[in-house]
């Protein structure tokens, strides 16, 4: 392939990118872009955090003591709409940007300038979104739903939270088109579909959601920002509009959302299980197969997040059963996890810890799910502590500390230097723990009937409502550990060596050195 | 994928057209949603405010032992006019086809359009109240200080559950209009 060579020429080379922040503002590198994304989505995280601490601490106790009810409704929107499209989505693009070229053996992404677009359309949306706290009325306090009729009557900060949702959608889909283009046209020769490792399957599906379903949000929030200026009324009720069919818009776009936060995340866990058990993983194509099911699935169950808006029992019955049909393919993932530790030679570094609290947490979250999937259940729960409890263990102790696996595994290769395994460790259990404590007695909460969304609460509700703040202050307290662990890898951890895990066996570990080099597989290697 | 590297970015042009275009086609998806949700309550009758019920010939029966009254309530929301029933409440007999009316005024000196949205109480009771004809069934458009008087012409359904005994009848007027009452 002398065609490769060509290129290499004319690109530009390993010491002519420019340097300070020009390097970053025009990089069409994947790997710089990667990170781009990965430090931008852990500052999101903890502006992000910072809001739920404010919840929080409100929270503590019964009355209202720190903050009015409209700021704690901006909170709890912000937090939710920075947290979903600022944190966990950008994390995962970051692990696609810089795994996927190396895992499947390509030069770069396949749209290198595109990709630069997709990072820096982030920033300015994540400034509208701060920036709306600043404007009269505030930011939007709708709930990260966004939900009419509030969203049509709110102030200008609800015009801001529009655009940058516009922004933030415009940024996914370009980013997916990426990735599709990418892991279908630039595959080394010999890495046929079923060869590669799982993590770019799952992110092949999930940007095929993204590209499907973004496009609907842009189109519901376009519909409201048309109600709220142009006289039109498609949810304004004074025009024989209806605020319940925004629900339907929004939740077949938020259903598919929900699995485009867990789908990438199942796919970190499947390269670190199989990893740290030394065996290769359990079930690979049923793996495929299950995740596409689940994506498919993700389509037809949309209303179980709204049994109470008064639709026929045939319908709730319909999108009962079908709900509970993706039971069977998350099953099937979570026994294959299990099935490839069975009879490993395991060893719990940091990345397998987090993993296996994915796993453990991941599934009482499903469960959960599987309650509230039950509509004669749901109509008792919903909208209570109950559902918070639910997704965020589907979201946090699901996506998010996969995420983390993902960083503590993949470090080595991204820094060329080994982070504090001791530090990683406390990490993982400090989470663990304050994790538990700040969502497990939310369940309680939920099924004696604690509102959301609500800064005040019964007396009643005094203790565990404590309880789950001071779990939460000692979770996002923990997570400082991490920026130092970081932080101290890349000053000053020792070398690691290219393929530091035994049991890694994808092209990133077996075929480039650690750090991997500014452009790596300039020439494609063979896959057996 | 051995292919030469045009070959590859022609491939992958081609690619990025075919999923712009699903996206673009999936943006209009979003807005097809909204008449293929309006048709769908039509047809399953979920949410018939503005159009006439259907009154099947059966249920014309007048159910004479029974007795409901039927409150009349009549508001309006950030549109100057005023928005008033003839009569506070009538009692009816299921079955017995009433009439009612009301009347609206035009405070401003300009032109207005508005339109009406019924709503009930208690609210399980709307699918009984069977409106044959209804001023909610178009917009209303008033003259400087004009005065109309408008009509409803409703049935009550004789399989109204017994434990109701009275039925609120609710209309809202809104402008039609942007939301800052700028035309639309």
């Amino acid at each position: 392939m002398s065609a490769v060579a060509d290129t290499h020429a004319h690109h530009d080379d390993h010491g002519h990118h420019p340097a300070g922040i020009l390097r970053w503002i025009m990089t069409t590198n994947h790997k710089d872009i990667g990170t781009m994304y990965l430090w931008f989505s852990f500052a999101m995280f903890m502006v992000g955090g910072t809001m739920a601490l404010v919840i929080r601490a409100e929270l503590f106790q019964p009355g209202l003591q720190i903050v009015n009810p409209d700021f704690f409704n901006q909170m709890t929107t912000l937090h939710g709409l920075i947290m979903v499209f600022g944190a966990i989505m950008p994390a995962f693009v970051g692990f696609a940007n810089w795994q996927i070229p190396m895992m499947i053996g390509a030069p770069d992404m396949a749209f290198p300038r595109l990709n630069n677009w997709s990072f820096w359309l982030l920033p300015p949306a994540a400034t509208l979104l701060v920036v709306s706290l600043f404007v009269p009325g505030g930011a939007a306090g709708a709930g990260w739903t966004l939900y009419a009729p509030l969203t049509v009557q709110m102030g200008p900060g609800m015009d801001l939270t529009i655009f940058a949702v516009h922004l933030l959608g415009m940024s996914s889909i370009l980013g997916s088109i990426n990735i599709i283009t990418t892991v279908l046209n630039m595959r080394a020769p010999g890495m046929t579909l079923m060869k590669m490792p799982l993590f770019c399957w799952t992110w092949l599906i999930t940007a095929y959601l993204l590209v499907a379903v973004m496009p609907v949000l842009a189109g519901a929030v376009t519909m409201t920002l048309t109600d709220r200026h142009f006289g039109t009324t498609f949810f304004n009720a004074a025009g024989g509009g209806d605020p319940v069919l925004y629900q339907h818009i929004f939740w077949f776009f938020g259903h598919p959302e929900v699995y485009i936060i867990a789908i990438p995340a199942f796919g970190v866990v499947s390269q670190v299980i199989p990893a740290f058990s030394r065996k290769p993983l359990f079930g690979y194509s049923s793996m495929v197969y299950a995740t596409a099911s689940i994506a498919i699935l993700s389509f037809i169950v949309w209303a179980h997040h709204m049994y109470t808006v008064g639709m026929p029992l045939e319908a709730q019955l319909y999108f009962m059963y079908a709900t509970m049909l993706i039971a069977i393919p998350t099953g099937v993932k979570v026994f294959n996890w299990l099935a490839t530790m069975w009879k490993g030679s395991l060893t719990f570094e940091t990345p397998m810890l987090f993993a296996i609290g994915f796993l453990f947490l991941f599934t009482m979250g499903g469960f959960s799910g599987l309650v509230l999937a039950l509509t004669a259940v749901d109509v008792q729960m919903h909208d209570t502590y109950y559902v918070v409890a639910h997704f965020h263990y589907v979201m946090v102790a699901g996506a998010l500390f996969s995420a983390f696996a993902g960083v503590y595994f993949w470090l080595p290769k991204w820094t060329g230097r080994m982070y504090d395994e001791k530090l990683g460790k406390i990490h993982f259990w400090l989470s663990m723990i304050f994790f538990n404590l700040a969502f497990f007695v939310q369940h309680f909460l939920g099924i004696a009937g604690m509102p959301r969304r609500i800064p005040d609460y019964s007396p009643v509700f005094a203790e565990f409502n404590m309880i789950s703040s001071i779990g939460a202050f000692g979770f996002g307290l923990s997570q400082l550990l991490l920026v130092y662990n970081v932080v101290k890898t890349i000053h000053g951890g020792r070398k690691a060596p290219a393929r530091p895990w035994d049991g890694a066996d994808t092209l990133e570990w077996t075929h480039l050195p650690s750090p991997a080099p500014y452009h790596s597989f300039e020439t494609p290697p063979t896959v057996r | 994928m051995s292919a030469p590297a045009h070959a590859v970015a022609r491939a992958n042009r081609i690619l990025l057209r075919k999923l712009a275009l699903v996206a673009a086609l999936m943006f209009g998806f979003g807005f097809a949603l909204v008449p293929f949700y309006e048709k769908i309550c039509q047809v399953t009758g979920i949410r018939n405010l503005l159009q006439p019920d259907q009154v099947a010939a059966a249920n014309t029966q007048v159910d004479r032992s029974r007795v409901v009254t039927i409150e009349f309530d009549a508001n309006t929301q950030r549109l100057p006019w005023t928005f008033k029933a003839l009569e506070s409440h009538r009692p009816v007999h299921p079955g017995e086809i009433t009439h009612v009316q009301y009347e609206i005024r035009n405070t401003l000196d300009r032109p207005v359009t508005g339109q009406a949205i019924p709503s009930y109480g208690p609210q399980r009771a709307a699918q009984y109240l069977k409106k044959i004809e209804c001023f909610c069934f178009q917009s209303q458009t008033l003259a400087p200080g004009e005065v109309r008087r408008l009509p409803v012409v409703f049935v009550l359904d004789p399989a109204l559950p017994a434990d109701i005994g009275t039925v609120t009848l609710s209309y809202t007027f809104f402008e039609v209009a942007g939301r800052d009452g700028k035309p639309g």
